[in-house]
C-alpha cells in the first residue's frame, strides 16, 4: 500500500475532490496548512519596500491506496492542480506499513 | 425655532444610520473569501471617512447650496459657512451631518463591485470623485431643489440618492474593473456567515434611523416611515427565502438579502404609503432582486456582493412603487392605484434618469482612474488576498 501526500492550491481543491470521486477514489483527508516552495512565498513591492508574503495557504490532501491506483491518483491531481505557475504544490508517494481500520475486531 | 424633541430624535437617527457603514462591511465581509474580510470592512471604513471630509468641505454645499439650473448646489456652504447651531425644528448642523451619514454609506454600498481586486489608493481617489460626480447631483436633484424634485418626485429616504446610484455604480465599477480571478470556475465559499448576518441586522436596526430621520421631526410620518419599514423587510426577507427554498434549502443568506432587499424598495416610500401597501412592495423586491442575482450569476458578470441586484434594482423598483402605492391618506399624494398615473410617470423618469446617469458617470470615473493609476491590485496581491497586501493584516476565523 502507498501513501500519497499532495499540497495543491486550496481553490483547485472541489476540482482535485470531483476528478477523484469520478474515478472511484473516495477516501481522502484534507487538512489547511500554510507552506512555501523554492521561491520562498510571495515577494510583493510597495513603492520600494518589499514585503515578503512568507508562508501561502494551501491544502493538504492525504490517501492511502493500493498500489495499482497510485498512477491514476497521481495524473488525476496532477491534471485538476495545475496552473503551470509557481506555487502548484508538491506531491509525495510514501510507502505503508500497515494499514488498520479503527471499527474492524 | 429649534425643537429639542425633533433635535434628539435625529441626533440618535444619525448616530444609527453611521452603524450601518460598519454594517455594510461586516455585511459584504461575511460573504468574500477568509483573506479579504479585512479588506472589505476596511473599504467601508475608509468610504466613510473620504466621503465625510469631502462633504464638510464643498459636498454639502453642491447637494444643498442654492440650486445652479436644476442640476448642482452651488458654493454658498463650501467649509459649512452659513451652516450653523440654529435652524427650522432643528439646527442647520444637524441636518447637514445627517446628511452627511447617507453619503458616506452610499459610497460603502459601491464597494461590493471593487471587491477583493481594488487598490486602496485608487479607490479613494475614485471614491472622491464619484460622490463628488455621482452622489452630490442626484442629492441635490431628491432634495436639494434640483430637477427631480421640481417636477414632483417623491423620494423620502434617498432610492434614486442612496441605492440606485450606488446599485447602478458598483455594476459599472465590476464591468471597469474586470472579474475576480478564478470567477465562474473556483467556487468562492464566503468566510463566515454570521458575519453577514450581523452586518445585515446593524443595516436593519440603522435603517430605522435611516427611514424614520428623514422626516427630520418625531411625528406621525416618523412612526409610519418606521413601521413600514419593519414590515417591508420581513416581507422582502420570507418572499426572498421562500423562493430560494424552492429552488433548494432556505439560506440564512438569501434571508437576509431579501431583507435588505425590502428595506431597500420602501425607503424612497416610507413617507408616503401604507402598511399593507409595504408588505407588498416588501415581498416583491425579495423576488424580483432574487430574480436580478439569478440573473447576474448567468450573465457571469462578478459584481460581488449584489449592490445592484439587491440596491439597483430594488431602488429602481421602490422608485416605481412609491408612484404605485402612495396614499393621500399618509402624504397627501395618490398615487397609480388611486389613479394618478402622473406621479406614476414622474417617478419613472426620476428613477430611469438616475438609473442612466449613476451608470454612464461612474463607468466613465471608474475609466479614468484605471487609465491613470489603474484601479486594480497585480495578480500576485490579488491571490494572496487584500488583507495582508493592502493592509499587512491577516485574520483567522
Amino acid at each position: 500500500m502507498k501513501k500519497i501526500e499532495a499540497v495543491i492550491r486550496p481553490e483547485k481543491l472541489e476540482k482535485v475532490s470531483e476528478a477523484l470521486l469520478d474515478k472511484g477514489h473516495h477516501a481522502m483527508t484534507v487538512t489547511e496548512v500554510r507552506g512555501r516552495g523554492a521561491q520562498r512565498g510571495i515577494a510583493l513591492q510597495f513603492r520600494g519596500k518589499e514585503i515578503l508574503v512568507d508562508l501561502i495557504p494551501k491544502v493538504k490532501i492525504e490517501i492511502v491506496t493500493e498500489d495499482k491506483n497510485v498512477d491514476d491518483i497521481v495524473d488525476i491531481i496532477k491534471t485538476y492542480a495545475h496552473t503551470g505557475k509557481n506555487g502548484d504544490g508538491k506531491i509525495f508517494v510514501y510507502d505503508i506499513e500497515k494499514c488498520l481500520t479503527v471499527r474492524d475486531e | 425655532m429649534i425643537n429639542s424633541g425633533d433635535t434628539a430624535f435625529i441626533i440618535i437617527c444619525t448616530a444609527m444610520v453611521m452603524l450601518m457603514t460598519p454594517g455594510v462591511g461586516l455585511f459584504y465581509a461575511g460573504m468574500v473569501r477568509r483573506k479579504s474580510v479585512i479588506s472589505m470592512i476596511t473599504l467601508a471604513f475608509v468610504a466613510f471617512a473620504v466621503v465625510s471630509i469631502q462633504w464638510v468641505l464643498f459636498g454639502y454645499s453642491l447637494a444643498f447650496g442654492p440650486d445652479i439650473a436644476g442640476f448642482i448646489g452651488g458654493l454658498d456652504h463650501v467649509g459649512l459657512a452659513g451652516v450653523g447651531l440654529d435652524g427650522d425644528g432643528i439646527p442647520d448642523i444637524l441636518f447637514m451631518v445627517f446628511q452627511l451619514v447617507f453619503a458616506g454609506l452610499t459610497l460603502a454600498i459601491l464597494t461590493s463591485g471593487f471587491a477583493e481586486r481594488v487598490k486602496l489608493s485608487s479607490f479613494i481617489v475614485f471614491g472622491l470623485l464619484w460622490t463628488t460626480l455621482v452622489y452630490d447631483p442626484l442629492a441635490h436633484w431628491a432634495w436639494g431643489g434640483g430637477w427631480a424634485s421640481q417636477l414632483g418626485a417623491l423620494d423620502f429616504a434617498g432610492g434614486t440618492v442612496v441605492h440606485i446610484s450606488s446599485g447602478f455604480g458598483a455594476l459599472a465599477a465590476a464591468l471597469v474593473i474586470g472579474k475576480r480571478l478564478g470567477f465562474g470556475q473556483e467556487t468562492m465559499e464566503p468566510a463566515n456567515i454570521p458575519l453577514t448576518l450581523l452586518g445585515g441586522a446593524l443595516l436593519w436596526f440603522g435603517w430605522f434611523g435611516f427611514n424614520a430621520g428623514s422626516e427630520l421631526a418625531a411625528d406621525g410620518i416618523a412612526a409610519n416611515a418606521f413601521t413600514v419599514t419593519l414590515v417591508a423587510a420581513s416581507a422582502g426577507a420570507l418572499a426572498w427565502m421562500g423562493a430560494s427554498w424552492i429552488k433548494g434549502k432556505p439560506s440564512s443568506l438569501g434571508m437576509i438579502s431579501g431583507a435588505i432587499a425590502g428595506l431597500v424598495a420602501i425607503t424612497p416610500a416610507c413617507g408616503f404609503v401604507d402598511t399593507m401597501s409595504a408588505i407588498v412592495i416588501g415581498a416583491v423586491a425579495g423576488l424580483l432582486c432574487y430574480a436580478a442575482l439569478l440573473f447576474r450569476l448567468k450573465k457571469g458578470l462578478d459584481e460581488s456582493l449584489d449592490a445592484w441586484a439587491i440596491h439597483g434594482v430594488g431602488g429602481f423598483w421602490g422608485a416605481i412603487a412609491t408612484g404605485i402605492f402612495a396614499t393621500a391618506a399618509i402624504c397627501g399624494i395618490d398615487g397609480l392605484i388611486y389613479g394618478n398615473v402622473n406621479q406614476f410617470v414622474i417617478q419613472l423618469i426620476d428613477a430611469g434618469v438616475a438609473v442612466v446617469y449613476a451608470f454612464v458617470v461612474t463607468y466613465v470615473i471608474a475609466m479614468l482612474v484605471e487609465k491613470t493609476i489603474g484601479l486594480r491590485v497585480e495578480e500576485e496581491e490579488e491571490y494572496v488576498g487584500l488583507d495582508i497586501a493592502q493592509h499587512g493584516e491577516s485574520v483567522r476565523m
